[in-house]
């Protein structure tokens, strides 16, 4: 399973990536294991870690932890928003 | 047009900067049925949001292309199930901007008022939660991104006892 990753506003600059395409390794199934997946390099990825504040989108759309990821998903990380 | 169509035709994510007076204008423009035009619009405060430490020479809003106006569309289409409208505009701008500059622009035309009012304080609470856009503001120290702020959240979730 493969998929894009994007990063944005302080994340984005924490880890120095925007985007990123991701082959999945078997056993990530939700948004929630791949957010551990990727905190679990360690380092500046410690910044999506388990009680940062991190929001997430699925193809465009705010979703919680369990819902489940796809081949070819577009996956977004990002802070709270701030705008108005 | 659809419905549909015309809601979705109201929103604008854009760097330009937008005439007040020409949205309101356009709102009503060549119909007879509108009886209320409310509207917001939103402007950079040098002392935005942090309220202490070093006053905000200028901000850049950064979004999320394509998830960005999908949301404001989403919040408009609600809008349109919880009251009874004639016609939206929202425009958001990103990219660089400095005090006095205006961020945000929220128009809503209906019959009377109650709707108009309602519904334009509705988007707007509903666009700072869930928007995807965030500032980052420039101090003599440096760039500062601002923190979400718990207020914008119970703003917006006042609306839901609506359901």
């Amino acid at each position: 399973m493969s998929v894009k990753v994007l990063y944005f506003a302080n994340l984005r600059e924490t880890l120095g990536y925007s985007h990123e395409t991701l082959t999945l390794p078997a056993g990530i199934a939700t948004l929630g294991d791949l957010r551990a997946h990727l905190a679990h390099r360690g380092g500046v990825w410690e910044a999506l870690g388990e009680g940062r504040n991190v929001r997430a989108a699925i193809n465009q759309e705010m979703v919680g932890p369990d819902v489940a990821v796809a081949d070819r998903d577009e996956i977004a990380f990002f802070p709270p928003v701030t705008g108005g | 047009m659809s419905e549909i169509q015309r809601q979705f035709d109201s929103v604008a994510v854009q760097e330009a900067d937008f005439d007040v007076g020409d949205e309101i204008a356009t709102l009503s423009a060549g119909r007879a049925d509108v009886g209320a035009v409310a509207s917001f619009v939103g402007l950079v405060r040098a002392d935005k949001l942090s309220g202490e430490g070093s006053a905000v020479s200028a901000m850049t809003l950064e979004h999320y292309p394509g998830m960005t106006e999908k949301s404001l569309e989403a919040i408009v289409t609600e809008a349109y199930g919880r009251w009874s409208l004639l016609g939206t505009r929202v425009i958001h701008r990103f990219g660089r901007l400095v005090p006095g500059d205006r961020i945000v622009f929220v128009g809503v035309a209906s019959s009377h008022r109650g709707d108009a009012f309602a519904a334009c304080e509705f988007i707007m609470d509903y666009l700072k939660t869930r928007a995807p856009f965030w500032k980052k503001e420039d101090t003599p120290e440096g760039g500062r991104w601002v923190d979400a702020r718990e207020a914008d959240d119970s703003a917006a979730a006042r609306w839901d006892a609506w359901d």
